[in-house]
């Protein structure tokens, strides 16, 4: 048995030029990044590495993916193999860690599901994946003017401070809840379908009080956007919390279409918010 | 069905000058929040628990926001903490653990390095969780 096993990026309609952008690129472990094409003449690609056998067999994969630095250091090479290829075709990205006995076995999944991955490539062709997310920071919000609270009581000064603090807040959520209708208008008005992600919530760095500045994060999405588009997109994602105190939009890409790689109702897709 | 491969790179707006994106250097929580949970999943001849999967990306929810700087602050205390561990999880491990415990105990006791009586049992006693057996 080999000791080398073959780990799957991404499926990729095989345009001319490919092999060749595929080639310089180092994968997981930077080992060369090559193409599994292939038998037919659907021009169907399946963009591999070879990994250490050692590093992900079943059990050595578990540990693995339990120790940080070694997740992070294959999530970016995974990624930065993807998102070099994003720039020259579309891109199917797999999920992370997908792997194959050999590069045979990885071209008998490709033909066996070539149907699916074809639609999914088709319907992803011309267009990226933008990250959008909201923040609401009520410490941003300037303060209030000053009251003189010498001539209260000490608990009446604390209660009426706690009360313009809840104000404060109330009014941030209803301010990010306003962009957040913004962005939904730009999308409708652009892209061409929206995936939810689940809020980043990071409690360690709060506890540590170093993320006072990214506030609280309250609406993160993708969405698909077709090339020509992307500017007018952007622009009013952008402008999306003008006017409005202690919201902050945060766009991010472009991305490989990652959110979008799962047809809509298959289960790990969670495309519940397409747009009409 | 080629891509217009020149149109393509020609119109993307942010390859040149990126002035939304943050290009390769991708906050991490983004990148995990995507090859983890996002992206086609396809049967690999490697079979990886979809369970601990689940598990890992629930862990990173919690921190997937500050991963990088809490690592810079050398905070780390998830890769040591049970109950964020697979390991730790379900029944059967605990089972297995408490196994293993009283066998351990059980050693040591025939090698005289813990007291045999009223000691011993309170050890075991406090390891069992949830059951209150008084003695």
């Amino acid at each position: 048995m080999s000791d080398l096993l073959t780990y799957a990026y991404a499926v990729v309609r095989a345009v001319e030029g490919l092999q060749e952008a595929a080639a310089p690129l180092r994968g997981v472990a930077d080992a060369p990044v090559g193409l599994v094409t292939e038998a037919g003449d659907d021009q169907l690609g399946l963009v591999v590495s070879h990994v250490q056998a050692q590093d992900f067999r079943e059990d050595a994969l578990k540990q693995h993916l339990e120790d940080l630095e070694w997740l992070e250091a294959v999530a970016r090479a995974h990624h930065g193999v993807i998102e070099a290829l994003a720039e020259r075709t579309t891109v199917l990205p797999l999920r992370l860690a997908t792997v194959y006995l050999d590069d045979q076995r990885a071209r008998v999944v490709l033909e066996a599901g070539r149907t699916v991955f074809a639609e999914r490539l088709a319907r992803l062709s011309g267009q990226v994946e933008w990250g959008v997310k909201i923040y609401a920071e009520p410490s941003e919000v300037p303060a209030a003017p000053a009251v003189p609270a010498a001539d209260l009581p000490p608990g009446r000064a604390y209660l009426r401070n706690r009360r313009q603090q809840q104000s404060v807040r109330d009014t941030v959520y209803q301010a990010a809840q306003q962009a957040a209708e913004r962005v939904e208008t730009a999308g409708r008005k652009h892209a061409s379908d929206r995936v939810r992600h689940r809020v980043q919530q990071g409690f360690v760095a709060e506890a540590a009080g170093s993320a006072a500045r990214a506030g609280e994060n309250v609406v993160n999405d993708a969405y698909l956007v077709p090339l020509n588009r992307c500017d007018d997109f952007l622009a009013d994602v952008t402008h999306a919390a003008d006017g409005l105190d202690g919201v902050r939009v945060e766009a991010t890409g472009p991305w490989a279409p990652y959110s979008f790689a799962t047809p809509p109702g298959e289960s790990g897709g969670t495309a519940e918010g397409a747009l009409p | 069905m080629t891509e217009p491969l020149a149109n393509r790179l020609g119109s993307y707006p942010s390859r040149a000058a990126p002035p939304y994106g943050q290009g390769s250097s991708a906050n991490l929580a983004d990148i995990l929040e995507r090859v983890l949970d996002k992206g086609i999943v396809i049967a690999g001849d490697i079979q990886i628990n979809l369970l601990d999967i689940e598990l890992l990306t629930i862990k990173l929810r919690l921190l997937v926001a500050s991963v990088d700087k809490a690592k810079e602050m050398g905070i780390d205390w998830w890769e040591h903490d049970p109950a964020l561990s697979s390991r730790a999880r379900g029944d059967r491990s605990l089972a297995e653990e408490n196994r293993r415990l009283r066998a351990e105990i059980d050693a040591l006791r025939q090698g005289d390095a813990l007291p045999t009586g009223e000691e011993a049992p309170r050890i075991t006693g406090g390891r069992r969780r949830g059951s209150a057996r008084d003695e």
